[in-house]
Order: C-alpha cells, then sequence, then structure tokens
C-alpha cells in the first residue's frame, strides 16, 4: 500500500508518540532497579522497563523502516523539542504511591491503544501491536493488583493512593492529546483516534479504581495536561535526556 | 540441495540461552525457512519478548550452526510477521521446560486470565495447591509460585497470547 506525504506524516506522527511514551517511562521505572520497596517489586518494575523498552524498539525500527534515523539515534540524539510523549511519563518518580498510579493509568492507555491498534489498516503496525499487547497484559494485571491492594489497605495507603491518583489524573489525560491528523489516520482506518481511546480508557479504569476503594476525580476537576505531543514539555524531560544519553553521546559510533 | 527438514534438525542442537533445555525450534521461535535455486537459505524468527536481550545472540547461533551445513549462504531475521505466543512450544518442548525446572505454560488458545496463574501446577509434585507470588521473574517469561504441597519456590514459562 502506498501512501501520501500527508498519511506517512500522520503515521509517523503516531509511532513517535507512543513509541517516546515508552522510551521515557520505560526508563523511569527502570529507576526503581535497586530500590523497589520489597524485593518483587523491585524486579516488577524492572522488567517492565525491559519490556517498555524493547517495545519502543520495536517501534523505532519501524520508524527507521520509514526512513527515520537509526533507533539509537531516535532514542539518545534528539533534544527535547523533538521528543513527542506525554507530560505523565516524563515526571521524576517520587514515592512508590505515584509511581504505581502512573504505571497503572499509563499501561491501560496502552493496553487499550494496542487493542485498537491490532485492528489497524497499517500492517507492519498491526503484526507488532498483536504481539506487544500480550505482554502488556501482565504491565496491567500488575498495576490493578497493587492498586487494589493499596486501595482496599491501611488507611494510610489508601490516602496516598487517592492522593497520588489526584495529583496525576490531569497528567494522564494528557496522554490523549490529539494530534494533528486526527482525522487522516482515522479516515486510513489506521488508528481510530485519541478521543475514542480516552472514552474507553474511562470505561476500563473506573470500575477498577472504584472496586479499589478510590475515587476518579470528578469530571469538574478533569483539566488535562497538554503539550508533549507538540514537543513542549516539562521541566523535567531534558535533565531525563541528559543523562539517558550520557554514556551513548561520549561517542555515538561506539560498537556496544 | 539442502532441505527444510535438515535445517530444522540442525536447528535443534541451538537452545536458548536463558533455557539451555529448549530449542528454538521447539520453543516455536522459528517461524520461516526457505531455500532458493542456489541452495541459499534464509530463516525468520520471531521474538519471544520485544525486550528479550537473546534476541541477537539467537540470530548469530541459528546463523553460525547453518553455517556448518552444506549451504551456499545464510541470511537470518527477527520480525513480527507471526507474532509469537506460548501455545507455538511444541509437546517436547514443555517436556523440556519441566526438566528444567520451569512449569510449562497452559494452553491458552488466545484467551489468558489472571486465574491460569494462581494454581499452577508444580513441576516437582504435580500439586496445584500452589501460589503465585509474582508475575516478574528472574527473566521476561517467567513468573514466580510457591507449592503449598512440597514447599518448593517455583518458576512457570508465563503463557502469553
Amino acid at each position: 500500500m502506498s501512501y501520501t506525504d500527508t498519511q506517512l506524516k500522520a503515521i509517523k506522527e503516531l509511532l513517535f508518540k507512543i513509541t517516546d511514551d515508552q522510551l521515557i517511562i520505560g526508563h523511569r521505572n527502570s529507576e526503581w532497579t535497586g530500590l523497589g520497596p520489597i524485593l518483587e517489586e523491585d524486579i516488577a518494575f524492572s522488567s517492565i522497563a525491559q519490556d517498555k523498552l524493547g517495545q519502543s524498539l520495536a517501534l523505532y525500527n519501524l520508524l527507521h523502516d520509514l526512513d527515520e534515523k537509526t533507533p539509537d539515534e531516535l532514542a539518545f540524539m534528539r533534544n527535547e523539542k523533538e521528543f513527542k510523549c506525554c507530560h505523565l511519563v516524563e515526571y521524576p518518580n517520587g514515592e512508590y504511591d505515584f509511581s504505581l498510579v502512573r504505571h497503572f493509568l499509563f499501561s491501560h492507555s496502552e493496553n487499550l491503544r494496542f487493542e485498537l491498534l491490532a485492528e489497524s489498516s497499517f500492517e507492519p503496525l498491526t503484526k507488532i501491536a498483536k504481539k506487544l499487547k500480550g505482554e502488556i497484559k501482565y504491565h496491567v494485571m500488575h498495576a490493578d493488583t497493587w492498586l487494589k491492594q493499596l486501595g482496599g489497605g491501611t488507611e494510610e495507603s489508601n490516602l496516598r493512593i487517592q492522593k497520588a491518583l489526584n495529583n496525576s489524573f490531569n497528567l494522564a489525560l494528557g496522554i490523549f492529546e490529539p494530534g494533528d491528523f486526527e482525522n487522516e489516520l482515522s479516515d486510513m482506518k489506521v488508528f481510530e483516534g485519541e478521543n475514542v481511546l480516552q472514552n474507553r480508557w474511562i470505561e476500563i479504569i473506573k470500575p477498577i479504581i472504584e472496586s479499589s476503594n478510590l475515587l476518579l476525580p470528578d469530571k469538574s476537576l478533569w483539566n488535562p495536561s497538554y503539550g508533549g505531543r507538540k514537543g513542549h514539555h516539562t521541566e523535567h524531560l531534558q535533565l531525563l535526556l541528559n543523562e539517558m544519553a550520557e554514556v551513548f553521546r561520549i561517542d555515538p559510533e561506539a560498537e556496544w | 540441495m539442502i532441505t527444510k527438514e535438515e535445517i530444522l534438525t540442525a536447528l535443534e542442537d541451538v537452545k536458548d540461552p536463558e533455557i539451555p533445555t529448549i530449542s528454538v525450534v521447539d520453543l516455536g521461535i522459528v517461524t520461516d525457512v526457505k531455500i532458493d535455486e542456489a541452495n541459499s537459505v534464509s530463516v525468520t524468527l520471531t521474538p519471544t519478548f520485544a525486550g528479550c536481550p537473546a534476541l541477537k545472540i539467537l540470530e548469530n547461533l541459528v546463523k553460525e550452526r547453518i553455517s556448518r551445513l552444506d549451504v551456499a549462504s545464510i541470511n537470518v531475521k527477527t520480525t513480527f510477521d507471526v507474532p509469537w505466543n506460548t501455545d507455538m512450544i511444541t509437546e517436547k518442548g514443555r517436556k523440556m521446560l519441566k526438566k528444567h525446572g520451569l512449569a510449562p505454560p497452559p494452553m491458552h488458545k488466545g484467551i489468558i486470565q489472571i486465574e491460569v496463574l494462581k494454581y499452577v501446577k508444580c513441576p516437582y509434585c504435580e500439586s496445584t495447591n500452589t501460589e503465585l507470588k509474582t508475575p516478574f521473574g528472574p527473566t521476561l517469561c517467567r513468573s514466580m509460585h510457591y507449592c503449598h504441597n512440597c514447599l518448593q519456590a517455583f518458576e512457570q514459562f508465563k503463557p502469553v497470547g
């Protein structure tokens, strides 16, 4: 199948935001390695990080097939303005409560996104989506288990998770910032659109949140943190990129 | 001319670096073998997990093993064309996992619920009086469990759809 320039641009915009999200949250999750509150959580966050980085590699490879730079160059040599990740994934890990709630909110959106993309008309992406959604299922399962345990745990654990949820919810809504090519993507049947995805996400997470003795923030408080998809980021992203790319940039030609 | 069967037989020697009892063939990751008129061989692998660190090593091991056969050239690539799932592990592969002390993944036919992780059959005593400790283990493909019957911690090669 051949695409017009605009269509190709639309597909690339979609791929970049998905894979940039995965790379950055993968990096954040990897920062729990050695620091997890219990050994199992240390391993879980490290494994989830490894999955997300592998998944971002699969999509950077696909972008490379579409004439973008190599995965290493895309991951390590771009500056913050060129990244299309949402603000949610950029924030430092903070306490475990924030990291866990972020992981819950993000992984559910990712799971549903790849379910939609598994039906995409863009075949190279469909194949990858079919594979990745099987992996992400475990991320969601892990997040749900802990949300239920801590939401339904002690007064303190419940309060802390509720607070983390209140603090991260508008950041999470930023995942669904509309792109410049929503109509093109849905006309081509490549992707149904951020609005559809956000509605599905609310439908799925609401009952899980409520059965965990927690409350979804009221709609009157929703104020999505947009800008990431257009290259406008929080102050945290460039610092993360500096650290993540530090070794690679010393010698970009080195063989590893 | 070499045959596809000969290639697959040779590839039974190539074991998963993380689980050395199971071959790439029994793991189900060899998704295509092509031989052209010039006796050049192309092998397609599919990743178990996108983040599996053994992907490059596996490509090289496959290449090395086939280069010892009478072939003109060998090309190995890894693609998502046939997405891997644990139902692709052969019967023999399941036995080999067990031999390595890993509970084999149940056949799931595309539907995986958390329940399949809960009462996994212990690879040592066959009891299902077991408990899921965590869905993440020492490698991406394993979950960790505990058997209340023989009081033994064990791992499962977890089902992936």
